[in-house]
């Protein structure tokens, strides 16, 4: 990974003062959440239907491995080339050397998260090959130097006037407009040539069935059709949780990520591809490769708890309803995957001493668990990642960097809160003292979260009787 | 649903316990009207969701295992907040799933209840409005609204009182950004969102905001008196019993 280390209060903050990015973001959730709600807008049915899909993912992982292997064994009949990367730059290399042996310069890319956790187009630009992004919200993206801050909706947080400024001064001869249509136009242009010219295509996959080695991939706008079949090798990258064992689990799935995702009850394109171009056939690639990238998830799968995160379709609605990703936008987490989910993957990935933080960014508040299509109990592991956080010792499925927030004064601090909790007089005498001494609270040295709490709230009204004593006052019974 | 029972314990929460207890004793008070005898054990304190949510689940079970051991008999135990309640029903019995007292949290766990939930569906209470014709908004917290599952309980009460009238939030769903410790270890963050939840309070108009949860009303409460805001917080125990005295 190129990321080294993420500065959070800085992003934080500088991305909690651009006013533009925060209407920008709030505008485009608010439209998201819409579609999917009358799109969904049965919850007995929503319920029922997202039993299902978690209960295909629970089956598709409980016997990983096994449907890996007959996923490869299945892609392999039916002339598919699989590859097995436990890293990123494995993965990268596989990239690289089908590309290289086929003389290729020109790679036509469609949406992947995964190759973006590859960090491919850097990869490949470094070595001399053009990686062009197709979907239109990455190609904006790509033609700003940003990388994706939704991993639906890449460009979500440019609005039509940056996008139209963007293109004026990026793409030459384009003269400036902010009529949407024209802006599509524009892109098709470009984009249209760069299909016939690309010598590669590169994918994701969206879900791969065990059963019939078929890749299926979901898209909106034609292009992942064109990088899977216009070029003549395609290559399609894929995070090795994404195989389902069953045609049939498709379908629930198709509908849970779509409507999740955008409200849409089918997408405009939905490819399913399960071969190369067969000797009797006038299209389609004469090659096809897949992926398969590791990159901590078998580690991630070992864990019960911690496999749950890999039930993830990426229907990326969870961003479009966390209060906090609403507020930061995806570039504030500084990795790939960012929201509720990313907050969750991206510390098991990266480990937690460089992506903890992560985990602290959450109220708990569960509007992600409300609305994820496959019960990820997000807010339960978003609360092991703390509680590894600090946590040194080590089990077998520690989370990487475990235990590296162990301080002697937060730990001082905990263990003297539990023992007042637990210990009636104690902690009576503290409600006492707080009652007393509550209100001189910022003037005394030392806790640094008084002020933190009051740049922005009056101090908590310390009450000079307790109801511990009211209720003696009363003569309210005790028991 | 229990029948209406003789005997209640109240867990008073420590968040109302040192800032709050008039909100407290006004929910003792609502159940006592009704012919509860309340019980509020004196060895009580915090049902250790701080501790829990922060990454020290050791130091969440010391506390816990006090209140397991305040409230031992079988009576049903009223909580006056969703956040507290979701931590003792929905949360003991994952926090002690692999220790001895696995049981007894679980038959704990099945005793809770939120008080507006008890309020209505136990006791179906009926109220009469005592009070002057005023405009109130509601802010549901996370944790009633998504683990308890009881905010039309509590609004249902509201709607009860006929010179209330209930203006709510454009963004009712959405966290006012407490969250325990994050308030203060994401402090910027936290204060980004209670400002939006702020905004949207005074946006309808009313002269009250109310909640049903103290950790909420210390958050959104603090950030009104910050602002100078002449919209006071209060949690809905006491202002049903202002008005229904």
């Amino acid at each position: 990974m190129t990321e080294t280390t993420v500065d959070f209060p800085r992003n934080f903050q500088k991305a909690l003062g651009d006013g533009q990015l925060r209407r920008n973001l709030r505008a485009a959730m608010d439209t998201l959440g819409l579609r999917r709600r009358t799109l969904f807008s049965d919850p007995e049915a929503f319920e029922q239907l997202r039993a299902r899909g978690d209960a295909i993912r629970r089956r598709a992982l409980s016997k990983l491995p096994e449907l890996l292997e007959r996923l490869e064994r299945k892609c392999t009949e039916n002339g598919i080339r699989v590859h097995w990367a436990e890293t990123p730059a494995e993965a990268n290399q596989i990239c690289l050397d089908i590309i290289r042996r086929h003389d290729a310069t020109r790679v036509i890319k469609g949406k992947s998260m995964v190759s973006e956790e590859m960090h491919l187009n850097h990869f490949l630009e470094e070595r001399g090959i053009e990686a062009l992004e197709t979907d239109l919200g990455e190609y904006i993206i790509q033609l700003d130097h940003e990388t994706p801050s939704h991993i639906i909706v890449p460009a979500i947080h440019k609005n039509r006037d940056q996008i139209a400024r963007l293109f004026h001064e990026k793409i030459p001869n384009t003269p400036y407009t902010e009529v949407v249509e024209e802006l599509n136009a524009i892109a098709r242009k470009v984009l249209r040539e760069k299909f016939f010219a690309g010598e590669v295509g590169v994918s994701g996959v969206n879900f791969a069935v065990a059963e019939t080695g078929t890749l299926c991939l979901v898209e909106n706008e034609g292009n992942g059709r064109m990088c899977t079949t216009a070029p003549p090798v395609h290559i399609a990258v894929m995070g090795l949780e994404k195989v389902v064992e069953r045609l049939e689990d498709v379908p629930p799935l198709l509908r849970l990520l779509t409507g999740s995702a955008t409200g849409q009850l089918i997408t405009t394109y939905f490819n399913m591809i399960t071969s190369p171009r067969k000797p009797d056939e006038k299209d389609g690639p004469r090659e096809v490769h897949l992926v398969l990238l590791d990159n901590g998830r078998t580690k991630i799968w070992a864990d019960p708890e911690l496999r749950q995160t890999l039930k993830c379709i990426r229907c990326g609605t969870c961003l479009n309803h966390c209060p906090v990703y609403t507020r930061l936008g995806g570039h504030a987490y500084g990795y790939v995957y960012p929201g509720p989910i990313g907050s969750i993957l991206t510390p098991q990935m990266e480990g937690l001493e460089s992506a903890g933080t992560m985990a602290t960014a959450s109220t708990f508040c569960g509007a992600c668990e409300e609305v994820c299509p496959v019960k990820i109990p997000i807010t339960d592991i978003l609360r092991r990642l703390r509680v590894e956080s600090y946590n040194k010792a080590d089990t077998p499925n520690a989370v990487k960097g475990h235990g590296y927030k162990v301080n002697a004064a937060e730990s001082l601090t905990w263990k003297g809160w539990a023992l007042s909790n637990a210990t009636p007089w104690v902690n009576a005498l503290n409600a006492k003292l707080l009652g007393l001494l509550g209100p001189q609270l910022p003037k005394l040295p030392g806790p640094d979260i008084v002020k933190k709490w009051t740049q922005s709230r009056a101090l908590p009204p310390f009450a000079a009787k307790s109801l511990h004593a009211l209720v003696k006052e009363k003569g309210i019974a005790d028991e | 649903m229990p029948t209406r029972p003789e005997k209640a314990y109240y867990f008073g929460t420590c968040l109302i316990d040192l800032c709050y207890p008039q909100a407290g004793m006004a929910g003792i008070e609502l159940l006592r009207r009704e012919g509860i005898q309340v019980i509020y054990p004196r060895q009580q304190s915090c049902c250790g969701q701080p501790a829990y949510n922060s990454g020290f689940p050791e130091e969440a079970r010391k506390v816990a295992r006090q209140q397991l051991k305040a409230f031992p008999m079988d009576y049903p135990i009223i909580i006056p907040s969703g956040s507290c309640g979701g931590m003792l029903k929905h949360h003991y019995p994952k926090l002690f799933a692999d220790q001895p007292e696995a049981a007894e949290a679980q038959r704990f766990a099945g005793r809770v209840f939120e008080l507006t939930e008890f309020l209505v569906k136990v006791l179906n209470v009926r109220f009469e409005d005592r009070g002057q014709p005023i405009k109130v908004t509601w802010h549901s917290s996370c944790s009633a609204l998504r683990e308890m599952r009881v905010i039309e309980h509590s609004k249902s009460l509201l709607r009860q009182l006929q010179n209330v009238e209930l203006i709510e939030l454009q963004r009712e769903r959405e966290c006012c950004g407490f969250g325990g410790s994050f308030s203060v270890k994401q402090a910027d963050l936290s204060s980004a969102m209670v400002a939006d939840k702020v905004a949207d309070i005074e946006q309808t108009g009313a002269s009250l905001l109310l909640s049903g949860d103290c950790g909420c009303l210390m958050n959104i409460g603090g950030a009104l008196k910050h602002r100078n805001s002449p919209i006071p917080a209060k949690h809905v125990a006491e202002f049903l019993l202002e008005r229904t005295q």
